[in-house]
């Protein structure tokens, strides 16, 4: 029973966040069916709109698992966006590397890059300071996520990885280092079915690490019960390193599987958001791995489809945000939702005590 | 005051199924059981908390319907909760007349410190009025509850466990405020599950089992055996028994142990001690007198700032919690929910929280669930665990049933050493018992028992040896046989009296 209602009870709050955004579009003076036709049909309307919602999926996928890991320790690792852009540009910088190396190897050896990197930069600074000197990692995770962030644009604004005479841009990776996408049809999607292979690997690895394994018990006791880890004989210290170092490694596997599968190139912006997304994501699936995949699909649809909804009934993408923002609101309230119906069933009984 | 056949049913749960009590006008009436019994139910109806499913209460001769404390109040009740609803930055006389201040729109601080010394003279209850409440001492807080109460003009006092935070001393004190509360005419109502208070006490006792009240018997007719019986509804041992200890070598030594707490605060201050095999030693004390850092320390929990921890021929001070637990030290934490379980986890990962790193649990960094499970069931079986199912969370068990998940798992281990702090508090009878027979177990089997307790009963009934701590030293260590309470209570004020100091 308590495993059905935590799969309810987020579905749920997302229901509600979709029925009260009906009622947002409605008094906005649009039809909340158009526009919700209008979003489904986006995100799984045709074989392309599925493949592009599965393609935004898979980076809030892979950047949830390092979110739930981190939450499962305890830790609120904010900054996995610049984790994963600090991926993103190692894997790339590695991608337009070493092209005498055979396709496959130069491949792994992105991916390899790119989760390394991604683990250092949450796990050094944010890990070491909170594990000795106790600083809050919301902090400086989130300030090590500007400076990756930042770090990143200047290396393709005038530094060194700047492809000459073109715009802020990064050389392209080598050819042999982009995951193919077999199908013309997946091509259209810029889906390939290694980063999904990749994304379902994590999952499982994920999975299995946090519950199967005494480094993933490790890693939930120190997230439950400090006290009572370090009663058991567990290093608190190093797991608290060890979970923000696991936690941005998948940030930077998310930043590297975006590079060979999608992007090729580390291009201007910047502003993909993953990182926060992501958090929504895991909270939406109580950190649980395979919950991820959903969580992740769901906002994937909503990116994809919140674009087809702005083109075609001329509602703005933003309302997108809005949904997720209720969502958010509502997986919140849902510790208050069973007080509210506890609340209203005393209420009841002292009613029906009372004219007894 | 009148209770009759008062029911309260929850969805599932009868938590009062049948109440009956009558409370005289000048008598101390105590209400005994277990823990689940159905006690804070009861006093929660009766304050107006809850409301009854059926039955009634009569209180002065009228049938009442309280709906709120507020009501309940009104009407004269007061009521001492075990833990005090006090605000510590404000005065004693702030406190008692908060909600019902004197003066029209400033605060009369003159004419509330008045109305307060007054009470305080008619009830015979000594406080200073003006004096921070964040300042006084547990024993001096619980005056002012009573106070506040009585200047809300209570006609009646409930006290909820109040011996629960007190020590010796401020118990004694309590029970001459009660006496004195008798002779005025005021009648208490006396919440407890601890025997010996209850006989000292009361007037009458009410036992309640089950949610049911089972017996009101006279005090004076009464025996701790054949109220322990009625609690627990069986036959209970209620001495411990246990032949002569039989000490071996040394398993222990501490020399000489400074220990920091994580405050920084210096709280054991040079402690030398020896525990042998095969006995209990108790160590007895006012609680926040360094008794469980030292006990942190010996478990590695705590790092010693100077001297030296011995173990079974081995320097253990500067290993790591770890290193000694699979040294074979066994510890029973102070705090079971906050140290000794993860709430959360179920049994099963609870069980294997000291051995997860090993065999049968775990082969190449990968948990063995099966292993893991057959295990933790078969201690749930050995050590009559309910509800008998591994995969509850340690949350839902009753505090005596995690405190079973915890000793099952120290104990199971095979351990040369336990340190038991506080291992039953907060437990009732049955499960108090079930525990003792352990640990004397333990201490027949050859293994070195420290017993870390802030009850002197337990400590007298249980220990071969007692050492008593005050102010992080330890003050002497008398022979369990001979002592006495009082002789142990005046160590742990720290005066050493006229026995010889005789440290091992």
């Amino acid at each position: 029973m308590k495993s059905l209602r935590s799969i309810l009870l987020p579905m749920g709050a997302s229901v509600l966040a979709i029925i009260i955004g009906g009622i947002l579009v409605a008094a906005l003076g649009y039809n909340p069916v158009t526009v919700y036709g209008s979003l489904i049909s986006g995100a799984f309307g045709s074989g392309i709109n599925i493949g592009n919602t599965i393609t935004a999926s898979l980076p809030l996928i892979i950047v949830g698992l390092g979110i739930a890991i981190s939450f499962q320790s305890g830790l609120f690792n904010i900054g996995a966006d610049g984790q994963y852009w600090i991926g993103a540009t190692a894997a790339v910088w590695f991608g337009y590397h070493f092209n005498s190396l055979p396709g496959w190897l130069h491949m792994i050896l992105c991916i390899v890059a790119g989760m390394i990197a991604g683990a250092l930069w949450a796990g050094i600074i944010p890990g070491l300071t909170k594990a000795y000197v106790g600083s809050h990692e919301v902090i400086t995770t989130m300030m090590m996520s500007y400076i990756g962030i930042l770090l990143a644009r200047y290396l393709i604004e005038g530094g060194p990885m700047q492809q000459k005479g073109f715009n802020p841009q990064s050389p392209e990776i080598a050819q042999n280092t982009q995951f193919p996408y077999f199908t013309q049809g997946l091509m259209q999607s810029q889906l390939s079915l290694v980063a999904v292979a990749i994304a379902i690997i994590a999952v499982i690895v994920v999975w299995f690490l946090l519950y199967k394994t005494t480094l993933g018990y490790q890693l939930r006791t120190v997230g439950l019960n400090q006290r009572a880890a370090r009663y058991a004989g567990i290093n608190v210290k190093l797991f608290t390193v060890v979970a923000l170092c696991l936690s941005g490694m998948f940030a930077g596997l998310a930043g590297a599987v975006q590079m060979l599968g999608v992007d090729h190139r580390l291009l201007d912006g910047f502003s993909s958001n993953y990182g926060y997304t992501a958090i929504v994501v895991s909270l939406l699936a109580r950190n649980n791995p395979i919950g991820v995949i959903i969580a992740g699909l769901f906002f994937g649809a909503l990116t994809t489809g919140g674009q087809n909804m702005q083109m075609v009934s001329n509602v703005p993408a933003a309302l997108t945000d809005v949904l997720t923002g209720l969502i958010i609101f509502f997986v919140a309230c849902e510790r208050i939702i069973p007080q509210v119906i506890g609340w209203y069933r005393r209420r009841r009984t002292l009613k029906s005590t009372s004219a007894a | 005051m009148e209770i009759v056949d008062l029911k309260k049913w929850f969805p599932g749960v009868k938590a009062n199924d049948g109440v009956n009590l009558t409370l005289r006008g000048g008598e101390v009436h105590a209400i005994l059981g277990e823990n689940g019994a159905g006690k804070s139910t009861l006093m929660k109806m009766i304050y107006g908390l809850l409301e009854p499913t059926s039955g009634e209460i009569r209180f002065m001769g009228k049938a009442v319907h309280f709906r709120s404390p507020r009501e309940a109040i009104h009407a004269g009740i007061g009521m001492v909760h075990q833990h005090f609803m006090l605000i510590p930055a404000l005065t004693v006389a702030e406190n008692v007349v908060l909600g019902d201040e004197p003066g029209r729109i400033k605060f009369d601080r003159k004419e509330a410190q008045k109305r307060v010394r007054e009470l305080s003279e008619k009830y015979r209850l000594a406080i200073d009025p003006s004096a921070k409440v964040a300042d006084l001492s547990v024993g001096l807080q619980q005056r002012v509850e009573i106070l506040k109460a009585f200047y809300r003009k209570a006609k009646l006092i409930i006290l909820d466990e109040p011996t629960a935070l007190l020590t010796p001393q401020e118990t004694r004190e309590l029970f001459s405020i009660i006496r004195g509360l008798k002779a005025e005419g005021v009648p208490v109502l006396f919440i407890s599950h601890k025997l010996d208070e209850v006989l000292e006490i009361s007037d009458r006792v009410t036992v309640m089992r089950a949610g049911k009240t089972v017996e009101t018997v006279e005090t004076k007719g009464a025996t701790p055996q054949t109220l322990a019986n009625l609690m627990v509804g069986r036959e209970v041992v209620l001495r411990v028994e246990k032949s002569d200890a039989h000490p071996g070598e040394p398993i222990l030594q501490v020399h000489d142990l400074h220990v920091r707490d994580f405050g920084r605060m210096e709280r054991v201050k040079g402690v030398n001690l020896e525990l042998r095999r095969g006995e209990i030693l108790g160590l007895a004390g006012i609680d926040g007198n360094g008794q469980f850092e030292l006990a942190d320390a010996i478990a590695g929990l705590l790092k010693p700032e100077q001297g030296q921890i011995i173990f079974d021929g081995d320097d253990i001070t500067r290993w790591s919690p770890a290193e000694r637990t699979e040294r074979g030290i066994a510890y029973v934490p102070q705090d079971r929910q906050l140290d000794g379980l993860v709430l959360s986890f179920n049994l099963v990962e609870n069980t294997i929280l000291r051995d997860f790193r090993k065999r049968p649990f775990a082969k190449n960094g990968v948990i063995d669930r099966t292993a893991a499970t057959n295990y933790t069931e078969r201690l749930i079986r050995e050590f009559d665990v309910r509800p008998p199912d591994a995969s509850r969370k340690a949350s839902e068990l009753s505090g005596g049933n995690q405190q079973k998940v915890i000793l099952a798992r120290e104990v199971s281990r095979d351990p040369l050493m336990l340190i038991a702090a506080q291992p039953t508090r907060g437990l009732d009878v049955g499960a108090i018992e079930g525990i003792h027979r352990q640990l004397v177990r333990l201490r027949d089997e050859g293994k070195g028992v420290l017993l870390v307790s802030l009850e002197l009963e337990e400590i007298l009934s249980l220990s071969d040896r007692i050492a008593v701590i005050h102010d992080g030293r330890i003050v002497d260590i008398v022979p369990g046989a001979q002592a006495t309470r009082e002789q142990i209570g005046l160590l742990m004020t720290g005066s050493r009296g006229h026995s010889e100091v005789s440290m091992s």
